[in-house]
């Protein structure tokens, strides 16, 4: 049996208390994290790592061993990587176990040969806890980038009815292939829902339109053609005009509008309605045809 | 032998494809229906396939052909019904059916196709004043 393990075992509640004091004089967070929890995790990581080591076995941290070690080291990083401490941060809460082992070493073991020996032994140990404790770090605000990523990608295509049988289609951001699937998928759908013949893509806030974007878009205004729908691009700016042009991108066969109110209007014009001007008053409304109040359907 | 029936309805007919299409039923479908284009001298055709779920080039080719050959007869196709996923996967096997006409469901396509009936009436009225 290593010397290690035997230290780790019999001093456990030293090396703890020396622990959390050299954790508090290198970096300590009171503002995300308390006394008790560092006493409690540190208890635990210790526990976790003497049962472990009770094998003999405190090189190899990837074993069947040191599963419980692992889990709880994953548990760390993952709470405190939400809780919002930076990665050194959260490593130090396990390099700062080096210094007490490496001190009771000193004390307990006095040849220099084996001193030597057992001190490379545990910085390796410790050292692979360390960075399997980063490793997981970073995993867990990988998976908070990517989660936001599809969050992102959900909210940034909402399909809007702005009439009876008029939907709209405000695209922000670049279309690339994923989010055309997406645009499409959630455009197809809502047409079958709201039982709509006219469909309105406003491409303002797309930056730029190559032909990747382009052919994109006439996919997914094939598609809502064979459902039966029509569309209508509007929002082209007057550099994306010209780009389209010089791409020879062939936009003939689609209806397409400047501005989102007169692809509106063409919608309403489509579906046989139109927007009238309120009557004020049945007089003046018969001498006067203007005044622009409320607008009013009339089919 | 297993056919998709054709309805008459005064001058239209009325498809709906409720199963599977394999192709040869496909192929027996097409000849049917430009028989009874023929025979009724029908005007318009309409073909629900809202509950087709599964297209493949072939249905698609086939479809298409479907529209040309009416059109040859002198009558209206109009598909309706198409399923999204439908609608995505045609696209995305390079097929747009550019011929077809499309509506979202059987009420909006009878319009469609009344509309187009009216309009070439009064194309022949107009041509007959003259």
């Amino acid at each position: 049996m290593s010397k290690l393990a035997e230290i780790l075992k019999r001093h456990q509640t030293d090396i703890q208390a020396d622990w959390i004091k050299e954790m508090s004089s290198v970096n300590r967070r009171k503002d995300l994290i308390t006394d008790g929890e560092v006493k409690q995790q540190t208890a635990e990581l210790l526990e976790s790592l003497v049962e472990a080591s009770k094998s003999g076995n405190v090189t190899d941290m990837h074993s069947s061993q040191y599963a419980p070690v692992r889990d709880f080291l994953s548990s760390i990083s993952t709470s405190r990587a939400k809780q919002g401490f930076t990665p050194s941060e959260t490593a130090s809460f396990v390099f700062s176990l080096k210094a007490p082992i490496s001190t009771r070493l000193r004390k307990e073991v006095k040849d220099a040969d084996e001193l030597f020996k057992e001190l490379v032994i545990s910085n390796q140990l410790i050292d692979n806890l360390g960075l399997y404790t980063t490793e997981m770090f970073i995993k867990t605000r990988e998976q908070v980038i990517l989660r936001q990523q599809e969050e992102m990608l959900e909210l940034s295509t909402p399909v809007v009815k702005l009439w009876e049988g008029v939907l709209a289609l405000p695209v922000i951001g670049t279309l690339d292939s994923a989010r055309t699937q997406v645009v499409m998928e959630s455009l197809l759908k809502t047409v079958v829902e709201t039982n709509s013949k006219i469909a309105i893509i406003d491409i303002t806030g797309v930056p730029t339109v190559d032909t990747l974007v382009a052919q994109h878009l006439l996919k997914t205004i094939t598609a809502a053609r064979l459902m039966g729908a029509e569309c209508i691009i509007s929002g082209i700016r007057p550099q994306i005009a010209q780009t389209i042009v010089h791409l020879g991108i062939n936009l003939n066969d689609i209806v397409t509008k400047s501005k989102l109110s007169d692809a509106f209007a063409l919608a309403l014009q489509k579906t046989g309605k139109k927007v009238v001007k309120a009557e004020r008053s049945q007089t003046r409304a018969a001498s006067q045809a203007g005044g622009n109040d409320d607008p009013r359907k009339a089919s | 032998m297993e056919r998709i029936p054709i309805l008459r309805m005064g001058s239209l007919l009325l498809v709906t494809i409720q199963v599977d299409m394999h192709d040869q039923l496909a192929m027996t479908l097409q000849d049917d229906l430009t028989t009874a284009i023929a025979k009724y001298d029908s005007r318009g055709v309409l073909i629900d396939i809202s509950s087709l779920e599964i297209v493949d080039s072939f249905i698609g080719r086939m479809l298409a052909n479907i529209a040309a050959m009416s059109r040859v007869l002198d009558a209206h196709t109009v598909l309706v019904g198409m399923q999204p996923a439908v609608a995505i996967t045609l696209v995305e096997l390079g097929m747009s059916l550019p011929g077809v006409r499309t509506a979202l469901n059987v009420e909006s396509g009878m319009e469609l196709l009344h509309s187009l009936d009216d309009r070439q009436g009064a194309e022949d009225g107009d041509a007959a004043e003259v």
